[in-house]
């Protein structure tokens, strides 16, 4: 509900270019013009918290079908335009370069970033911090330099360098620099990936602001967008344990859409409450985020049409 | 319905929200000739009102006659349960979505209330008189000794205290898999239509294991699903017409003499997009949340989230008239997209000479839109701001300019208080407004009659 006399929320902040009715770039302009940051950063929290909203429509009362049927419209609207700009490609390509799970990872990020944002209470304001390393399910990191990966990454990113600023903001609106601080808080099966990333943050770091005309911020918003990380070469038991007991009807978008599913989620206002709130609430479910990621995974394949 | 005892001082929102959440109004009908109003619930409770036809002692004085426009509670029912699909694992609401009345026939009334998944027809009916002087049975209803009986006697009717009962006639289930939105009773008195959100069915009222499919939307692949029908009615005096309205702010009217299947429609709706002012929310705004036939039949009306818009049958490239309702949440949109206000549904509805429409907003706002003039006034339905008779002062909200006292500006305007259902008597200035758990309801005694143009 939208208390009284509320404070402006970090989203009505930019939203702006979006919702004022901007013109929204035409495919003539697309190329042109360069994407305007806070119009990105906007339009990608859009993205996630539409994706939020069609994750959390399974409460035990069958979901709204034209609520959910308007927002899947609007997530579809945005890959489109995101399509046009080439923000997208950029986000699949690096998608694809990484190794099998990867195919989850924007899934992973776009929902573990608020799982983040709620977990950790105490890290003051970054409710969509990039690290995803908790709870146990494992992401890929994009390392920047030096690397097979990275190397097809950067080569289909050097030369389209404008868009790089726009691929920068492609999905950590919030990431600030201290966003890796965080991964130190999640001790339990990740000690390995951590170390890697943090050795990878600084390697990527450099590497992009080689890149980038932008402020500072943008490495780390970079990788805020592409946390993908090798997996463990031997596999990951927490690897196994997560994916063991997915239910393929998660798969289907006409669950997510009919709410065929009656798996209980986390309350809807617990997140959205975590979204809105510098604050971060604590989330309680954690296997529900897992199942989650599955279904946000496969409409991401369909959205992207993969 | 609840009656909150509430201190000025101590903010009991919270508490009233969790308390009486049952008792939140979700649908409001009058009946066709207006003695009776009709309210359903989220609790699945139907509470029929009725209006006093007593002379009041000053109507007495003035020589006036005439019903005093007072609505007292007539008959309450629990008209759906909770229920649950054991298929799909998934509660059914009890929430009464929409309620519909029958013309009257008979002395008894008839009404259609519906939830997500089921329709039920009720019958309404009075009983002020009793039998008495059987033969066979004593006062107390106990068989007499037959031996006693010592003459024959009719017996006759004795006028007993009212007593109103309502009985379930029909139950016509199974029909949907979606979420009934909308019924509307056919002019022929005969079939009534309910949409869910990808099928419209035809129904006889006296058929209830066999309703007929008039609109199917339902994809072949779910996966491509990018529009449900959001409201349907049927032409006040065309038994073979009937309208539709979708989540893409499209309208379709359609003619069932065409064809069995009304997939295709006889006449679609749309206003071409403005690409102005184009933004991520264009098409969940465009969305229409509710659409009404004005009494002549002639002309439209419809709901989007920020505009109440008047169509003409004729004409299907744009509506007549566009009446802003609350344009100043246009900046607002990201906000209410992230709290799902953005989803509200709010009904739209005719006056009974179809010269003004009416509409409700937030913050116990409803709107008032004069066709003739064009122009539109803010009200409030809000006790704490209004003593019953006291006139209805008319509301501002702040968006620019000078600012007058009493306005009230854009980020003060409280969210949860919407309305979203209400009714207009079918012939007098009478209007009634659901706001949560409180049913108001206004006259016009300045014109209480409505003006025929």
């Amino acid at each position: 509900m939208f208390p009284k006399g509320t404070k402006r929320k970090f989203s009505d902040s930019g939203e702006d270019p979006v919702c004022s009715g901007v013109q929204g770039p035409s495919a003539s302009s697309a190329a042109a013009r360069t994407l305007s940051s806070s119009y990105s950063l906007q339009r990608q929290s859009l993205l996630d918290m539409s994706l939020i909203k069609l994750q959390l429509c399974h409460m035990l009362v069958e979901p709204n079908l034209c609520r959910s049927v308007l927002i899947a419209n609007t997530v579809r609207q945005i890959q489109e335009e995101m399509t046009q700009d080439g923000t997208w490609q950029i986000m699949t390509q690096a998608l694809a370069a990484a190794q099998c799970p990867a195919d989850r990872l924007v899934a992973t990020e776009v929902l573990c970033r608020q799982t983040d944002a709620a977990a950790q209470a105490g890290q003051s304001p970054k409710p969509f911090s990039v690290s995803d390393l908790e709870e146990g399910y494992h992401s890929e990191e994009v390392v920047m330099d030096g690397d097979v990966e990275t190397e097809v990454t950067m080569s289909s990113l050097s030369p389209v360098s404008p868009q790089l600023s726009s691929a920068s903001y492609l999905a950590g609106p919030f990431g600030v620099a201290p966003c890796w601080e965080e991964e130190e808080e999640e001790g339990d099966c990740e000690e390995d990936e951590e170390e890697d990333s943090e050795e990878c943050v600084s390697e990527g770091e450099e590497g992009e602001q080689d890149h980038l005309r932008a402020d500072s911020r943008t490495g780390e918003q970079v990788f805020g967008t592409f946390e993908i990380k090798h997996p463990a070469p031997p596999p990951d038991p927490a690897l196994e344990e997560l994916f063991s007991d997915v239910d393929p009807s998660y798969y289907d978008l006409d669950t997510v859409l009919t709410g065929m599913q009656s798996t209980p989620k986390m309350g809807p206002y617990d997140l959205l409450e975590s979204l809105s709130s510098h604050g971060p609430t604590a989330l309680s479910s954690t296997s529900s985020c897992r199942s989650d990621l599955n279904e946000l995974d496969h409409i991401m394949e369909i959205i992207v049409g993969s | 319905m609840g009656e909150d005892a509430e201190s000025p001082k101590i903010n009991h929102t919270f508490l009233r929200d969790y308390v009486t959440e049952a008792d939140v109004i979700s649908t409001v009908e009058f009946n066709q000739t207006g003695d009776l109003l009709a309210t359903g619930d989220k609790g699945g409770r139907v509470v029929i009102f009725q209006r006093e036809t007593e002379l009041k002692g000053e109507s007495e004085e003035t020589g006036e006659v005439g019903d005093s426009g007072e609505y007292n509670v007539y008959s309450t029912f629990q008209s759906h349960e909770p229920d649950f699909d054991y298929l799909k694992s998934l509660e059914i609401e009890e929430k009464i979505n929409k309620i519909r009345w029958l013309p009257q026939q008979n002395a008894a009334h008839f009404l259609l209330s519906t939830n997500d998944k089921t329709v039920k027809l009720w019958k309404v009916s009075e009983r002020d008189k009793r039998p008495e002087g059987y033969n066979l049975k004593d006062e107390e209803g106990r068989i007499k000794d037959v031996s006693t009986i010592t003459s024959l006697r009719v017996p006759v009717l004795k006028p007993t205290d009212l007593m109103v009962e309502v009985r379930p006639r029909r139950v016509f289930a199974n029909g949907h898999t979606y979420h009934i939105n909308s019924i509307s009773v056919n002019s022929d008195g005969e079939t009534y239509l309910s949409a869910d959100d990808l099928r419209i069915n035809m129904w006889h009222l006296d058929i209830t294991d066999r309703s007929f499919n008039i609109v199917d939307i339902k994809p072949a692949n779910m996966e491509d699903l990018t529009e449900v029908i959001t409201a349907a009615e049927f032409h006040p005096h065309h038994c073979h017409l009937f309208v539709y309205s979708s989540s893409k702010g499209t309208l379709r009217l359609c003619d069932m003499r065409a064809s069995a299947l009304c997939d295709k429609h006889t006449k679609l709706f749309e206003e071409p997009e403005d690409p102005g002012s184009r933004s991520f929310f264009s098409e969940i705004i465009s969305s229409v949340s509710d659409v009404k036939f004005s009494h002549s039949g002639r002309y439209l009306l419809t709901r989007d989230y920020l505009t109440a818009k008047v169509w003409d049958l004729n004409m299907d490239k744009g509506p007549v008239e566009t009446y802003q309702v609350h344009e100043y949440l246009r900046s607002k949109l990201c906000s209410l997209y992230e709290n799902d206000c953005i989803f509200d549904k709010f009904e739209c509805v005719w006056n009974s000479s179809d010269s003004v429409i009416m509409t409700g907003a937030y913050n116990s706002f409803f709107r008032m839109f004069d066709r003739e003039t064009g122009r539109g006034v803010t009200l409030e339905a809000w006790r704490e701001n209004s003593k019953p008779r006291a006139v209805l002062r008319t509301r501002r909200v702040y968006t620019g300019g000078k600012r007058r006292r009493g306005d009230v500006g854009v980020d003060s305007l409280d969210f949860t208080k919407k309305i979203l259902h209400m009714a207009w008597h079918p012939a007098e200035n009478i209007i009634a407004i659901a706001a949560t758990n409180n049913l108001y309801i206004f006259q016009d005694r300045v014109n209480p009659d409505a003006q025929t143009q």
